[in-house]
């Protein structure tokens, strides 16, 4: 049986979203490298500031989770951080971020690694540590400010940004789990050697036997096991690599536009790797009603996708507004030109 | 910042710690051991709720060795809700939005770049107070 889930109930008690405030249009980079020929996979992606990386945002997420849980910081037993963008190859961002929030000294703290679903990684490794008991609350972070090589395709998409989940026992989830299934084989879609800046993948090879393989088992298996169909669902998010694959993930499960709607982010703030899908479901528990179920799947490249059904509790309403919304970050924006772009991301080697 | 002096200030730099004086209840930022209002031993913590106004400010242009990212920028004193006056960066806004007695709020980020091999140095700026009224 390829459902997973504790022996304890357990869920979501808080949650919170961080992407920078800046945006680079697709236009611009259309403008820089591609002349005459449009290509932009979305309108335009979130960048992270000169003074901001995947420790000083997920410090930020962080605080808004603990603002919506409301527990001591000192009660958690994990800090863990999903990112293909640590600052550090060898230093955990994870003990930076669990200091800041006051985490410490008690408490698991790792840095994950799976391309963008670092972060559901994470969260399927906080809810197993949280529904063991060996710990009464974890917190899991899927956040990035992804790198491209100037002028590859995937500089229109790869973006900054994440959420932060605590996880906790089920009496005091704002959304309960009910299942995972992970699927993971090796695929060889994406991938960055050590000492290189910028990764390498597979062209169109990214599509069908990667993130559709893998979304489309995930979902579908877990769907089986929990004996449903799409329209049980009020929502589902997916990982949003660009504007094409979610929503065709979506037709091919049977989901509507409507049901995946409030959790595209894609479009306006490109692709958040390790956040994506984080940061969507985070958009859905800011509308979402009691009662609601919601699917969740993450994919990334290497390859694997995670599937999780929540269903959302009566203490969603009263938490929500203890810290910005995700539409806050999303809807808070500043243009900046390619060459500001490129002197924030460090795009120019001086020496 | 030499390595003991970043392990030292670490936990006041990344969290706004401080301490509480347990004669005269006055707030001290940074950390420093004795009140400087009654001189009474001072070591209880603090946690400090980020929030605070613009003082006064000034603009730097030329920014000082490691600053130079995000020249220009704005130092401010930060007078915190809680009484002390520090010291610090904002971010996230433009300097000619600054005003005495703006709204400001803690974040924690990047401070100084020093080569691409040294330590990261991570601490408290200031931003305009976000707007969260939303419901
Ligand atoms: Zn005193």
């Amino acid at each position: 049986m390829p459902l997973m889930k504790p022996t304890m109930d357990v869920g979501i008690i808080g949650y919170g979203a961080y992407v920078p405030r800046y945006r680079l249009p697709a236009s611009e980079v259309s403008r820089v490298w591609h002349p005459g020929g449009d290509r932009a996979p979305v309108e335009q992606k979130a960048v992270a500031g000169p003074d901001e990386d995947t420790v000083t945002m997920s410090i930020e997420a962080a605080r808004n989770a603990l603002a919506r849980a409301e527990i001591a910081p000192a009660r958690l037993g994990a800090v863990w951080v999903g990112s293909e963008s640590h600052p550090y190859a060898v230093k955990p961002t994870s003990a930076i971020v669990a200091e800041a929030i006051g985490a410490t000294p008690h408490v698991l703290a790792g840095d994950w690694q799976f391309a963008c679903k670092a972060g559901t990684e994470a969260l399927q490794a906080a809810l197993a540590l949280v529904g063991s008991g060996m710990t009464p609350y974890a917190l899991a972070i899927g956040m990035d400010t992804a790198q491209s090589r100037p002028g590859d395709v995937l500089e229109y998409t790869a973006a900054a940004g994440g959420a932060a989940y605590i996880v906790g026992p089920g009496d005091e989830a704002v959304a309960l789990l009910q299942g995972s299934v992970s699927f993971a084989t090796e695929n060889p879609d994406f991938w960055r050697r050590p000492q290189q800046n910028y990764p390498e993948h597979g062209g169109r090879f990214t599509g069908e036997p990667s993130y559709f393989r893998h979304t489309l088992a995930a979902a579908t298996e877990l769907m089986e096991a929990l004996g449903r169909t799409p329209q049980d669902y009020a929502y589902a998010v997916f990982h949003q690599p660009n504007r094409r694959f979610p929503r065709e993930a979506a037709v091919r499960l049977g989901f509507s536009a409507e049901q995946i709607k409030a959790g595209l982010l894609v479009d306006r703030i490109g692709n958040a790797y390790a956040g994506s899908s984080m940061l969507g479901l985070g958009a859905l528990l800011d509308v979402a009603n009691p009662g609601d179920r919601v699917l969740h799947v993450s994919y990334g490249s290497g390859a694997g996708s995670d599937a999780f059904e929540w269903l959302v509790t009566d203490g969603l309403h009263e938490r929500r507004h203890r810290a910005p919304l995700t539409s806050y970050y999303v809807n808070r924006v500043q243009e900046i030109d390619y060459a500001t772009y490129a002197r924030y991301r460090n795009k120019l080697q001086m020496e | 910042m030499s390595i003991p002096m970043y392990w030292r200030t670490s936990h006041q730099r990344l969290a706004l710690t401080g301490e509480v004086c347990p004669t005269c209840e006055a707030k001290l930022f940074p950390p420093r051991d004795i009140c400087p209002h009654c001189n009474s031993p001072a070591k209880t913590r603090f946690d400090f709720c980020g929030r605070g106004t613009v003082y006064s400010y000034s603009l730097v242009n030329v920014a000082p060795r490691g600053f130079e990212r995000c020249a220009p920028y704005v130092v401010a004193l930060v007078a915190l809700e809680e009484g002390p006056l520090l010291t610090a960066q904002l971010t996230e806004t433009d300097p000619q939005d600054v005003f005495i007695g703006m709204p400001v709020e803690m974040v924690t980020r990047r401070m100084r770049e020093g080569s691409e091999q040294g330590l990261i140095e991570y601490g408290y700026k200031f931003r305009p107070c976000m707007e969260r009224a939303e419901a």
